[in-house]
């Protein structure tokens, strides 16, 4: 009795570290997810990005958490370069699913559904990816934590449908104290390294450590583009009313300042 | 009336310039050519040859946003240059804008002035959706930004609880810009005809006796989108004719409808419908004026290919009195060979494909009609160059056996077109 209690003890303290150990990378990359999608309750920032080949796209963003859970709205508008001025998008992200999204076209006043995009293609012809920008379901890849260094994490994600996505594995190195991703490598299909993410300027702003520059290379295409926000805002008491078709129609106060 | 829309500009200007700080000011400038390319007997071989210049004002304020848009246009293919008529876009200048928009309660918009006004869920087929179009300058090959006229209307938008409520009042009717004869040639129940014999109307005009409203009550109910619709004005293509005097006619139109979009699968379904009462001939006996219809549309789309989009359609027009519109052409000793089948049923298919980091956008819209054996093509490349130019090739090329269905009467305007843009 007793040595099958003391087993039972042992196993279930072996299971308890091997479980410890998972449960750290995925506390980790749920931390992580936190900290880099869902600072404050709300936040606004004006985001510019800059191609390499000198294209510009400059918005500004608008985002709130819903009240629970992970669902998220954001409102996106457009101020140069001229096609897509005072176009707007409207994202109700749906974790697990497929997002809701509107695009309003001022010329025609026309405001448009979009259908369920494929994730991994790029965020308005620059070198981020739809999901970089919204945010990559966590419970799509496995995550391994794989090194621990003096500051930071190393957490080495694969993902669990090899065939949804143009990559084998990536890995990202989170800040210990910020929880913050400072850098994510992509490695292709054939294991080489082919993208990269920088997230090189924080800043912390109303308490939350803040990415203000970012940047992410294309390095078998050889294109860059450098993302920049300004004027980052957290906790502004954005009504959910923002986030519907009649603010697609005429952008608020909020955007247009 | 031209004089009000002058004074009403100027003195938007000027408001415009005394708070310059608060003000963005954007625009382009463009050249478009276009060249027929079947028989060019009927209307010129140049479709299109002119320069645009658009300016683009926007004023938000805490307590308004006003904007003021219009084009100074050198048309090298059209007759009226000079005389510049608001309501048709002829001449030099075109007004596309001249509103402004107030929230007097946090519930409630208005839109006061020259807007551009769009609802409804069909991709180029239009139900609910009874502001004016300009058919001729989308056929033409102009941007698609030009399909939609402005209509001089109020827009009160309230949003209570559990439903938004939009009302389009335009005081007095706006007509599509229709194809008439002069740029496209078209069928006009004998023959097709062109500049030779351009289309003659008798268009209300009448402020406030002469005038349209329209209704849209919405609301989402999970991720779909649900809508009912109500219209009441006239037919905004000529949908009659005076056989005394052979002008075309404006007839009166109601329309009640509905619609739902939503997500199904990995895509975004819709569906659209309407009841149009042609209530000038509600039994359908007055061979010269368009009958009432029923109108359906399904619509899908979705992203078949990364970075390329599908979009398929099914729209069917019925006329509600077709034997009765039948045996009046007969009584009248009209011919009833070229009477359009109750039915007349589309198909459209669009592809969209984005290349070269979203730079060039490739797009291809067919629409065929089965039962009449006549369709249309619609394929346009757009390149941007840079942040600022931007160039556009294009044709529209329409296909049938008869000279008088719908689309197949367009035959001899197939042209193809490019343009060059340049925006500050």
């Amino acid at each position: 009795m007793r040595i099958v209690l003391i087993t039972g003890l042992a196993i279930g303290s072996l299971a308890a570290s091997v479980m410890g150990q998972e449960l750290d990378a995925n506390a980790i990359v749920e931390k992580a997810n936190r900290a880099s999608y869902y600072a404050g309750k709300d936040g606004s920032a004006k985001v510019k990005m800059v191609m390499s080949d000198g294209r510009t796209r400059e918005f500004a963003i608008l985002r709130r958490n819903a009240d629970e859970g992970m669902g998220q709205k954001f409102y996106v508008y457009f101020t140069a370069p001229a096609d897509v001025r005072k176009m707007a998008y409207l994202v109700h992200k749906r974790p697990g699913g497929n997002d809701d999204r509107w695009l309003f076209l001022p010329a025609l006043n026309l405001v448009k559904r979009i259908a369920p995009g494929d994730k991994r293609t790029s965020f308005v012809g620059s070198d981020f990816l739809y999901e970089d920008v919204s945010g990559r379901g966590l419970e799509e890849d496995t995550h391994e934590l794989v090194e621990t260094t003096e500051t930071q994490y190393v957490i080495k994600n694969t993902p669990k449908d090899p065939g949804s996505v143009e990559f084998s594995s990536y890995t990202v190195w989170i800040d210990k104290e910020s929880f913050l991703p400072r850098k994510a490598e992509y490695l292709d299909k054939n294991g080489t390294l082919s993208r990269r993410v920088v997230a090189d300027k924080v800043e912390t702003v109303q308490g939350y450590p803040t990415v203000v520059e970012s940047y992410v290379e294309d390095l078998s295409a050889g294109t860059k583009t450098v993302n920049t926000f300004a004027d980052v805002k957290l906790d502004i008491g954005l009504k959910d009313r923002l986030f519907t078709e009649r603010f697609l129609r005429r952008p608020p106060r909020e955007v247009t300042r | 009336m031209k004089r009000v829309w002058v004074c009403g500009c100027v003195s938007v200007w000027a408001a415009f310039a005394a708070c310059a700080a608060d003000i963005e000011l954007h625009g382009f400038g463009e050249y478009r050519y276009g060249e027929r390319v079947e028989d060019q007997s009927l209307e010129g071989y140049r479709s299109l040859n002119e320069l645009r210049l658009q300016g683009d004002a926007l004023w938000y304020h805490d307590l308004f946003t006003v904007q003021l848009k219009g084009a100074l246009i050198y048309d090298d293919v059209t007759a009226q240059r000079d005389d510049v008529d608001l309501e048709t876009g002829e001449g030099f200048f075109d007004l596309r804008q001249a509103n402004i928009l107030v929230s007097p309660l946090s519930w409630m918009d208005l839109k006061v002035g020259r807007q551009v006004l769009t609802w409804g869920t069909g991709d180029l087929v239009f139900i609910n959706d009874l502001f004016p179009k300009d058919w001729q300058s989308f056929f033409l090959g102009r941007d698609d930004e030009y399909l939609k006229v402005p209509s001089d209307a109020l827009f009160v938008s309230v949003f209570p609880e559990f439903v938004n409520i939009d009302v389009a009042y335009t005081p007095r009717f706006d007509a599509d810009r229709h194809i008439t004869g002069e740029r496209l040639s078209y069928w006009n129940g004998q023959a097709v005809v062109g500049q030779e014999s351009v289309l003659l109307t008798d268009r209300p005009d009448d402020w406030f006796e002469d005038d349209e409203v329209a209704v849209r009550v919405y609301r989402t109910m999970g991720a779909f989108e649900l809508a009912l619709y109500g219209y009441h004005g006239y037919w905004k293509s000529p949908g009659g004719m005076d056989p005394d005097t052979g002008q075309w006619l404006f007839p009166g139109l109601a329309v009640y409808g509905a619609s739902a979009r939503g997500p199904l699968g990995n895509g975004i379904v819709y569906v659209e419908t309407g009841y149009y009462d042609s209530f000038d001939d509600r039994e359908g006996c007055d061979p010269f004026i368009n009958n009432s219809e029923v109108r359906l549309l399904l619509g899908y789309e979705r992203e078949i290919a990364t970075d390329l989009t599908m979009g398929v359609q099914y729209f069917v027009e019925r006329m509600l009195d077709h034997d009765e519109h039948v045996a009046a052409l007969e009584s009248k000793m009209a011919p009833t060979d070229t009477v359009r089948d109750e039915d007349r049923h589309t198909v459209t298919l669009r592809l969209t494909y984005l290349a070269m980091n979203q730079n060039l956008v490739l797009s291809c819209f067919a629409r065929y009609s089965p039962n009449e054996d006549d369709g249309y093509v619609k394929p346009t490349a757009t390149y941007k160059i840079s942040d600022r130019w931007q160039a556009t090739l294009g044709g529209s090329i329409f296909f049938g056996d008869d000279e008088h269905t719908f689309l197949s009467q367009f035959r001899d305007n197939n042209n193809v077109n490019g343009s060059v843009r340049f925006s500050f």
